[in-house]
């Protein structure tokens, strides 16, 4: 087996086939993280920071995985599998695991053991999967390299000067490294789709509401979503398959309707002037994919224009999420779980935990956030961006009536940067530029890799983003599949 | 904006504690963050009831479990327990007399 290029639907007929076991191919995996991946076994999380190698993995689980990889192989011998059975899955540091440690990569959940499942993971433990770890990302998913991390960044396996994208970054880096067949990432404004994109991996970010949310560690509670992160459009279908549904544990959770398969090609919007934000090289791929889709028979219509609404994007989810994102973080105080710091008066250990605790990006938007909200100034800034993004909600549903099936921008404006380049908070955020909207407008978008651009001398992956109507994954799988054979 | 932000007032309200050496970064950063989204147009549609189509969506009424039931497992997640109960540093106190 090539773990480099092997598919989930490849390793299942292989393991229903017997050709190899589960407990060979988790060890195969388990092999090639402690190859690749840095210092293992696992040392507390902390002291990764500095250490060669990828840097994907927070926590590896080896004994444990073995142990899942076996009673995969007893369920596939009694020819009960299920399309995950026996699969080695890679987890976000910020879904909960019975008895696992769970930080969010930040240092107030830094010996935090989750007291129950997450509701994806109930669902993957329910197929038999097999979980090699947890992955790094950026504290609280607040960043778009991992750079964020209290633990040490994640290099981009393709040029390890450059960083994975993020928040997701450790799980993309695990899946394109060849680390992990596929992982679970979390997007609020990008962080699936961007990390997928620079390291040339399939990530999707489903329709609000389409994967429960229980048991995610939350940022942005009206803009956060659990995705998969594979190596192909069909795997990235055969995991959203077992994560999503309607859960009475989250109540914000929905059940898809059922979409006929359309017979007819969708057709293909092109957001042009908003696609122009991207560097040359990585539009050019862009444009080479619409040219080849076109050949192979869509209809694909250029320029598709919805509003100047989507350049406004950017400041509107930087006022929302920072808003919800200070008020789901008020929850770690010191008193209820993770880091206490002993102080006087109550007060104080809330204020020196929460100090010593949180990271400089996650107190610039507690702060950000603290303010947005604040009396006085709530009207002007997180009830103007909360109207806003009604709009640009409205302008998707506009553009989709008007007879296109999905939208098109490059995923991301360049590909990987280099660790540091991005140290201004809104440079970074201007990373996020494409991503942001689908979050916002609650729809579905999924990134798929479209060839390499040249930087100083290396090849490094960039990303198409396709994005669908409330509940169009079903055409997202579709287009996405031909993007990749084109 | 620049300039008529307290960010030290700010860290308080967050309860936050933030060092001098910090704060001085902070207080370049944050009203520069501010200035980025305070860019943002007035869409028209504003309304202080909040969108339409984005609303909370709550469980529905009643006791989702048993009185209880994950107690112990909770507590084990917590800094400081004592027979059965969070412990917390006293929040209300009498004026201290100097």
């Amino acid at each position: 087996m090539n773990l480099e290029t092997l598919t989930i639907v490849e390793a299942r007929m292989a393991l229903d086939a017997k050709e190899y076991s589960a407990l060979e191919l988790t060890n195969a995996y388990l092999e090639a993280i402690r190859a690749k991946d840095g210092d293992l076994p696992a040392l507390p999380a902390g002291r990764h920071g500095g250490r060669q190698g990828i840097h994907a993995y927070l926590e590896v689980w080896e004994e444990v995985a073995r142990a899942e990889a076996k009673r995969a192989d007893e369920r596939i011998a009694r020819g009960e599998s299920a399309p995950l059975t026996g699969i080695p899955v890679a987890v976000k540091d910020n879904m909960l695991i019975e008895g696992r440690i769970a930080s969010a990569a930040s240092k107030i959940l830094e010996n935090y053991v989750a007291s129950y499942d997450a509701t994806v993971i109930t669902k993957l433990k329910q197929q038999g999967v097999v979980f090699l770890g947890r992955t790094n990302m950026d504290e609280f998913a607040m960043g778009s390299s991992t750079e964020n991390s209290a633990f040490g960044a994640t290099k981009n396996p393709h040029d390890t000067s450059r960083v994975p994208g993020g928040s997701s970054g450790g799980s993309a880096a695990a899946v394109s490294g060849g680390m992990a067949l596929a992982a679970l990432g979390s997007d609020t404004g990008g962080s699936i789709r961007q990390p997928a994109a620079l390291c040339g991996s399939v990530g999707l970010k489903p329709t609000y509401g389409a994967v429960s949310r229980y048991g995610l560690i939350a940022m942005g509670s009206s803009l956060d979503q659990i995705g998969p992160i594979t190596r192909s459009v069909s795997d990235s279908r055969i995991v959203f398959d077992a994560i999503r549904g309607r859960d009475p544990k989250d109540s914000t959770s929905i059940e898809l309707a059922e979409h006929s398969k359309n017979k007819k090609l969708p057709v293909i919007g092109v957001l042009r002037r908003f696609s122009e934000h991207a560097e040359k090289d990585v539009l050019a791929r862009f444009n080479e994919t619409l040219k080849k889709l076109r050949a192979s028979g869509y209809e694909v219509r250029d320029p598709v224009e919805a509003s100047t609404l989507l350049d406004d994007s950017l400041a509107a989810y930087y006022i929302v999420m920072p808003a919800e994102a200070s008020t789901n973080l008020a929850r770690y105080d010191g008193i209820r779980c993770g880091l206490s710091v002993p102080a006087e008066t109550i007060g104080d250990v809330y204020a020196k935990t929460r100090g010593e605790g949180f990271g400089p990006e996650v107190r610039r938007r507690i702060l950000i956030g603290t303010f947005v909200l604040s009396a006085g100034y709530a009207d002007a800034y997180y009830r103007r961006a909360t109207a806003m993004r009604e709009k640009i909600r409205e302008d998707f549903v506009h553009t989709f009536a008007n007879g296109v099936d999905v939208l098109v921008t490059p995923t991301t404006p360049s590909p990987a940067f280099t660790f540091g380049e991005k140290a201004d908070s809104l440079a970074m955020y201007a990373a996020d530029i494409f991503t942001v909207p689908v979050n916002l407008a609650g729809i579905p978008a999924l990134s798929v890799p479209v060839g390499t651009v040249d930087r100083e001398g290396k090849n490094l992956p960039v990303g198409f983003q396709i994005i669908a109507p409330h509940g169009g994954e079903e055409t997202l799988f579709a287009v996405g599949a031909d993007v990749e054979k084109v | 904006m620049k300039g008529t932000i307290n960010v030290s007032d700010l860290a308080k309200l967050a309860r936050l504690l933030v060092s001098d050496e910090e704060l001085a970064k902070l207080e370049r950063e944050v009203p520069a963050i501010l200035e980025f989204v305070g860019k943002l147009p007035d869409s028209g549609t504003f309304t202080r009831e909040g969108s339409a189509v984005l609303r909370n969506v709550m469980r529905e009424d009643g006791e989702p479990h048993e009185s209880g039931a994950h107690a112990d497992v909770l507590l084990k997640a917590a800094p400081n327990v004592i027979d059965g109960r969070v412990v917390v540093k006293q929040v209300i106190s009498r004026e201290k007399s100097h």
